[in-house]
């Protein structure tokens, strides 16, 4: 499987979640926000958390237009697989790859700890790993990680089967407790809480391990 | 000439920090407050002869994410 990072001035996971990658057997290239093509081949691109473009104007929205992620927005629309964590989450939805917005936590607070998640759904290459209703420990950091979709939007994630995780208590306000979602082919993942920071006994939890191990099997075969 | 852009939260979607903001007033002592929404206003310089058609398609592209904002142009 070829992964590539994107890396956009403010990143600050992106080392970690090409380790991440790169653990799993993913050969990883990482890739500067002014870059205007991905790798030839790539499978899977990373979009890392941190705080792109110091969080100007809104979280993600100057990341989502700068020129790699045209690149990005043309490989997923192509059919590539693609996930966003944290940061990468909010530029997926102001790329509109996924739907919704992330607004700031409704306690105001940035949040920085290790959450439950609960498997929302099995089906996708990202989930696969889990099974459905597995209750796994992975870290949030973040200030603007409260997900908002209109009511028309949530019956359409949910009908399609395309909330991938959901908080066990929500920590930020996030509507039907959403931590993540799928796009319509399931091949985007948008996430807040950092599957890359539980893959490591040393992180402290190796929980998001089975994300990465199940994207190797899936992708390469897709 | 200019343009100034007004970015809010649409209603209907909860503005914690308005909210933090309006009990901020309750505390203060400022009674009858009964609600508070913050947003944001954007100025811009711009060559004579753009038009608002223009600015609008520089707020849907960029200046407001319409999942959750609203926005309004004022030319000038």
């Amino acid at each position: 499987m070829k992964a590539a990072v994107i890396v956009f001035p403010g990143s600050n996971c992106d080392r970690d979640l090409a380790v991440a990658f790169e653990r799993a057997g993913a050969d990883v290239t990482m890739v500067w926000h002014k870059e205007s093509d991905l790798p030839a081949g790539v499978d899977i691109v990373g979009v890392p958390g941190g705080f792109s473009y110091g969080d100007y104007l809104r979280c993600g929205a100057i990341a989502a237009n700068s020129p790699i992620c045209q690149a990005v927005v043309k490989h997923a629309n192509a059919g590539g697989y693609a996930m966003g964590v944290c940061n990468g989450f909010q530029i997926l939805t102001e790329t509109g790859l996924l739907p919704g917005a992330l607004r700031r936590n409704a306690g105001l607070k940035y949040i920085c700890r290790t959450v439950g998640l609960e498997v929302a759904t099995q089906d996708s290459a990202f989930t696969s790993g889990y099974a459905k209703g597995d209750v796994i420990d992975i870290p949030i950091a973040h200030h603007d990680g409260n997900y908002f979709a209109d009511d028309e939007t949530l019956a359409r994630l949910k009908g399609d089967d395309r909330i991938a995780f959901t908080y066990t208590d929500n920590p930020n306000g996030s509507v039907d407790d959403i931590a993540g979602v799928l796009s319509a082919n399931k091949r985007v993942l948008g996430m807040m809480p950092h599957p890359e920071r539980a893959a490591d006994a040393g992180h402290g939890g190796i929980d998001g391990t089975a994300m990465f191990s199940a994207l190797m099997t899936q992708v390469v075969t897709a | 000439m200019k343009a100034r852009v007004y970015v809010m939260l649409k209603n209907g979607v909860l503005d914690p920090q308005g909210e933090a903001v309006r009990h901020a007033l309750g505390s203060l002592g400022f009674d009858g407050v009964e609600g508070v929404r913050q947003g944001k206003v954007i100025e811009l310089d711009l060559a004579d002869g753009t038009t608002e058609a223009t600015v609008t398609e520089m707020c849907e592209k960029l200046l407001a994410n319409t999942v959750i904002e609203s926005y309004r142009v004022e030319l000038s």
